[in-house]
């Protein structure tokens, strides 16, 4: 076991944060810092994520790491039926850190446990993607200036939505409001409001979004996916409620940011993209050096 | 003397559990697999209880059950009463508790839980002892009492 991992957003104390933060913003400052020279990472990925590991190649390439892996598991021997605890095993005797998606729910954490190098979890199943929740407050401390007390507007799946999910369990340490909209199949599962109500965290729950967006510091909108739906009536009649147009950014704050984890389908017109309150393609960019930051800390380099 | 008292004394050396809620009873007994015991075993159920309506009691002749078989019988009994005789004393009398975590005892409910896929043990946090409620150690996800399926 190595304790060093990365695995899930809750272990990540308030003052662990705000260092990774700071981090963060020193790599975007100088991206390219040659801290892993010598250094071999591997990335896992036994399903496919584009986004997620070319950011994690990038992050890992600026610092001057080598990188071993595969994205796709079809084509490695874990589709021969190795179990997880052998390729980690394996591994984490070849590489200094593995960073790994897996479709399993808590295999980030079981590897963390037999690994005796640093795990970072780039996404377990429906359960975590802490390093997406990382970039995601990167981008909300750069745009605002801080993480406290702000007012973070959630639209769309708030129900399977795992990065709505962690973002809230992080920012709760913040002292934030948050305001909840969603259609009814997809509203904020129980455990979060409660989670709230026993943190004194101030929310509220909406189905309209123009109720709210006006006094939003941050919009996060998230995509209503199909393949969450059992009955697709169900997804055609919601599908289309939190579209997110141009025109209804009229009257919302001047520091107002769109958040949104991409990939977007329909959620944000493409007429959002160019007013500058739009901010999901530089927060796609800020993965980097979000990401930069757990990897030197995980490595426990500077 | 009263009843509970006798069925006590009335063993040399074994564990009595007391207190089992009735429904439970036959339960707990599959549970400790005393039913591939050899040693004299006494099996009562449905006896007044002061406390809560009736109860059932399970006397074991000769023998002690591991932690982890009480943590399991806790799960589903939570305010049973264990006693451990030898010689005809009592050496231990305690009221079962849940422990604060569960390690192979649950099985996790979310198929997709990497705990369900691998040849693993399962881990389970025990986050609310009053009400029974576990959270799985690898999937995060928690469980309550009615959805809690042992291994």
């Amino acid at each position: 076991m190595n304790a060093n991992s990365f695995v899930s957003i809750y272990d990540v104390s308030k003052e662990k944060i705000i260092e990774l933060l700071e981090s963060a913003k020193r790599f975007e400052e100088n991206p390219n810092q040659d801290l892993l020279h010598g250094k071999i990472v591997a990335t896992l990925f036994f399903e496919p994520s584009t986004r997620t590991r070319l950011s994690f190649e990038t992050a890992v390439n600026r610092l001057g790491g080598r990188v071993i892996g595969f994205s796709d598991a079809s084509t490695t021997s874990s589709s021969k039926g190795e179990t997880l605890k052998d390729t980690i095993t394996m591994v984490s005797g070849y590489a200094d850190l593995i960073i790994m998606r897996h479709y399993l729910d808590g295999a980030a954490r079981y590897a963390s446990e037999i690994s005796s190098i640093p795990i970072i979890n780039a996404g377990d199943g429906s359960n975590q993607h802490p390093s997406q929740t990382m970039l995601d407050l990167y981008s909300i401390f750069k745009t605002q200036g801080t993480l406290e007390n702000l007012n973070i507007c959630m639209v769309g799946d708030l129900k399977y939505g795992r990065t709505v999910h962690s973002l809230l369990m992080a920012l709760s340490k913040f002292n934030p409001t948050f305001r909840f909209v969603a259609p009814e199949e997809l509203k904020m599962p129980l455990e979060y409001k409660i989670f709230c109500d026993n943190n004194n965290i101030n929310y509220s729950e909406h189905t309209d979004l123009m109720e709210v967006i006006d006094e939003a510091d941050i919009l996060y909108m998230t995509r209503v996916q199909r393949e969450r739906f059992i009955d697709l009536m169900e997804y055609e009649k919601v599908k289309n409620c939190y579209i997110l147009k141009n025109k209804m950014l009229d009257h919302t704050k001047e520091n107002l940011k769109v958040l949104h984890p991409l990939p977007r389908v329909n959620e944000i017109e493409s007429d959002v993209d160019s007013n500058p309150k739009a901010y999901y393609f530089q927060q796609a960019r800020n993965g980097v050096f979000a990401r930069q930051a757990i990897i030197c800390d995980v490595l426990g380099i500077k | 003397m009263n009843k509970k008292e006798l069925l006590v004394a009335g063993l040399q050396n074994g564990t009595v559990i007391d207190h089992i809620p009735s429904d439970q009873l036959f339960k707990v007994v599959s549970m400790l697999k005393l039913d591939t015991l050899s040693n004299p075993i006494t099996i009562g159920n449905n006896l007044m209880s002061k406390k809560s309506g009736t109860k059932g009691i399970i006397k074991v002749t000769d023998k002690y059950f591991e932690k982890n078989e009480i943590d399991r019988v806790a799960l589903i009994a939570p305010h049973a009463k264990l006693n451990r005789i030898a010689n005809y004393e009592v050496v231990e009398k305690k009221e079962l508790e849940l422990p604060d975590e569960l390690i192979d005892i649950v099985k996790c409910a979310n198929p997709k839980c990497i705990s369900n896929k691998e040849p693993m043990a399962s881990r389970f946090d025990v986050i609310d002892k009053k009400n029974i409620v576990v959270k799985c150690h690898y999937c995060e996800k928690a469980l309550h009492k009615d959805d809690i399926v042992l291994l």
